[in-house]
């Protein structure tokens, strides 16, 4: 494809040498030679396997856990509840000041999803490991569940997770999170033609090729080192810290080897349990997730419901936007809260709208816990919305191309969120799609520019 | 458990080991002998990154039993280049961006490896066949069947 160098050439400085020219990763050599060292290419003598028992019910009270007939089984070492984790109750973006903690790293006295962790069985092979946790038994008493978004805002819903109270996350701006701009009753009003859609997804797994887990040994000075396959280096070392109540002086994470990541493996779950697991038996241990288990348990990409009204005039302008949207945290917040926030910033789209009303809930059921893929939070909105931008085109008989040209943001516009918008170049990628698809535009819009006044 | 012995050849070099009865190849081959070239992706023979090639034949690690593997020649991506000079197909990846997470890359050079061997100027349709069996969740395996057909001819080049 050729590489048109005139876009912004007035207000660029550099020459492009690096962009178009093939240059070599540097991590090729070692795939190719099949030298590069995953996590699971680190084997240490005397290394224990790690098996989890998980919950085969959406939501109970668990009444007791025996896990006596699994100590006794050949090859057990070591067998963990919640009573075993020193601060058992966590939630990732912590860190960053968005709680409350609300997870468990081993089910105490409830589980809220099918799969969740209840149980880990360290044994010396992995199948006197996969035996045992067979062996452990778990007494549940069933409780009601909820798997749709709508029916968990509802009022009676069962509660998902009690550390919220409330089916939803509640934002410092309440149950939701929103965007208010302008007068969007008064767009309504003034338009030609009003269409509301309804947009939905299914959760979506990343199934990379390398399944989620870490190899953990004990050093002689006191430390851990764990070998993992994790994206999120710096999260998972603080909350391990937190987890385990444990200096990070005492911790060295290596790590940015990924066999397959697209945002799967950013959650904090197989390492504190595994590091855990080394100090209380003194010896490496691997937890290593099963195809299974990657498919099953870890986190996918949430849900989604969208509800997109808009209200257009007949000369293409759209005057005014509400959309109210649905993130499925799954029974644990992870990382959806802030998904869900990033939609609401996010559902006007590259599109400048006068009026604008934007309402985004994080909601809890009693589904695997959705987190981090590929653009979350935006990714299955803008699906939604261009989707709707192409049946708004239709409505008024408008060339969708051309359509998007009318609304299409600029710098100094102001965006619905209140940030004045800076180095759009979406005007200029239109043109060269329009050149590339072949799919002519009138040239009243090949001249248009993002950043020039008048063009 | 009773433990049984098992010999046989891994790129050129003789290795014996005594094994638990039921080991898989891909089992002996990463924990007992240390190649970890082949990779574990599902142990369950339907990602191909554990492929191997025995006795000219790809081959599933992760479905073969070690014990039957005995007097067999077995080859493995971390025995493909020769004192240091990388095989074309290892080229040829490297050359086509046809790496990304690197995980199912050594499975890939052997499945393509046993094509070239037996179909030295392969279609793309032969590409795509030979490489059906094994998953890449990043490439989008475009750039693997370019660099399997740029090897293909750079073998043909050199053989002219």
């Amino acid at each position: 494809m050729e590489l048109r160098k005139d876009y912004f050439a007035d207000v660029r400085e550099d020459g492009l040498h690096e962009i178009g020219q093939p240059r070599p990763r540097l991590d090729s050599p070692g795939h190719v030679t099949g030298k590069t060292a995953y996590f699971a290419d680190r084997n240490f003598p005397g290394m224990l396997h790690l098996k989890m028992v998980r919950s085969p019910h959406h939501h109970a009270r668990i009444r007791s856990i025996d896990t006596s007939e699994a100590e006794k089984h050949p090859g057990v070492v070591r067998v963990l509840t919640a009573k075993d984790v020193p601060h058992n109750v966590y939630t990732i973006l912590i860190l960053i000041q968005i709680g409350p903690e609300d997870e468990t790293v081993l089910a105490d006295g409830k589980v809220r999803w099918k799969g969740e962790a209840v149980v880990a069985v360290l044994a010396e092979t992995e199948r006197a490991a996969q035996e045992a946790a067979a062996k452990v038994k778990v007494d549940y008493e069933v409780l009601p569940a909820v798997f749709d978004m709508e029916e968990a805002l509802k009022p009676g819903a069962p509660i998902v997770n009690e550390y919220h109270g409330q089916n939803y996350y509640l934002y410092d701006s309440g149950e939701c999170r929103k965007v208010r701009f302008g007068d969007v009753e008064a767009g309504f009003a003034q338009a030609d033609h009003i269409l509301e859609q309804t947009y939905q997804s299914s959760p979506i797994e990343h199934a990379p090729t390398e399944t989620t887990g870490c190899v953990v040994a004990p050093e002689g000075n006191d430390r851990f080192t764990c070998y993992t396959n994790t994206q999120a280096m710096f999260f998972t070392l603080d909350n391990t810290s937190i987890i385990l109540q444990m200096p990070g002086s005492k911790l060295h994470f290596v790590g940015g080897t990924v066999g397959g990541g697209f945002g799967g493996k950013v959650d904090v779950i197989v390492e504190p349990i595994t590091i855990l697991a080394a100090k209380l038996t003194g010896r490496p241990v691997c937890f290593i997730y099963s195809r299974e288990e990657e498919m099953q348990i870890s986190s996918p990409r949430a849900a989604e419901k969208v509800v997109i009204k808009d209200g257009i005039m007949k000369d293409g302008r759209i005057v005014a936007r509400k959309v109210t949207g649905y993130t499925d945290a799954g029974a644990y917040s992870r990382h959806s809260p802030y998904g869900a926030q990033k939609g609401a910033a996010h559902y006007p789209g590259p599109y400048t709208i006068p009026n604008v009303w934007i309402d985004t809930y994080c909601v809890y059921t009693n589904r695997t816990p959705s987190s981090a893929m590929r653009g979350f939070g935006v990714t299955i909105g803008d699906f939604a919305l261009e989707v709707q931008m192409d049946k708004l085109a239709r409505l008024i008989g408008m060339d969708p191309l051309e359509f998007r040209f009318i609304n299409a943001y600029r710098d100094g516009d102001m965006k619905a969120h209140r940030q004045p918008t800076e180095g759009a170049a979406l005007i200029e990628c239109m043109q060269e799609a329009s050149r590339a698809a072949n799919w002519p535009v009138a040239e009243k819009y090949m001249a248009m520019s993002s950043y020039r006044k008048g063009a | 458990m009773a433990k049984v012995p098992v010999q046989f050849t891994l790129n050129g070099s003789e290795k014996a080991e005594f094994i638990e009865s039921g080991t898989t190849l891909l089992h002996a081959l990463r924990d007992k002998i240390g190649d970890t070239s082949p990779k574990g992706g599902c142990h369950q023979g339907t990602c191909g990154a554990c492929s191997v090639i025995i006795d000219g034949e790809l081959r599933l690690s992760c479905l073969t039993l070690a014990e039957t593997c005995n007097g067999a020649d077995i080859r493995t991506t971390a025995g493909l280049a020769e004192a240091g000079v990388l095989h074309p197909l290892q080229r040829a990846f490297l050359d086509a961006f046809a790496t990304q997470c690197g995980f199912c890359t050594p499975g890939m050079i052997m499945a393509a490896k046993v094509l070239l061997d037996r179909t030295p100027n392969p279609s793309r349709e032969d590409v795509v066949e030979a490489l059906s069996g094994n998953i890449c969740r990043c490439t989008g395996y475009e750039p693997i069947i370019q660099a399997v057909l740029t090897a293909a001819r750079a073998n043909s080049q050199n053989a002219a």
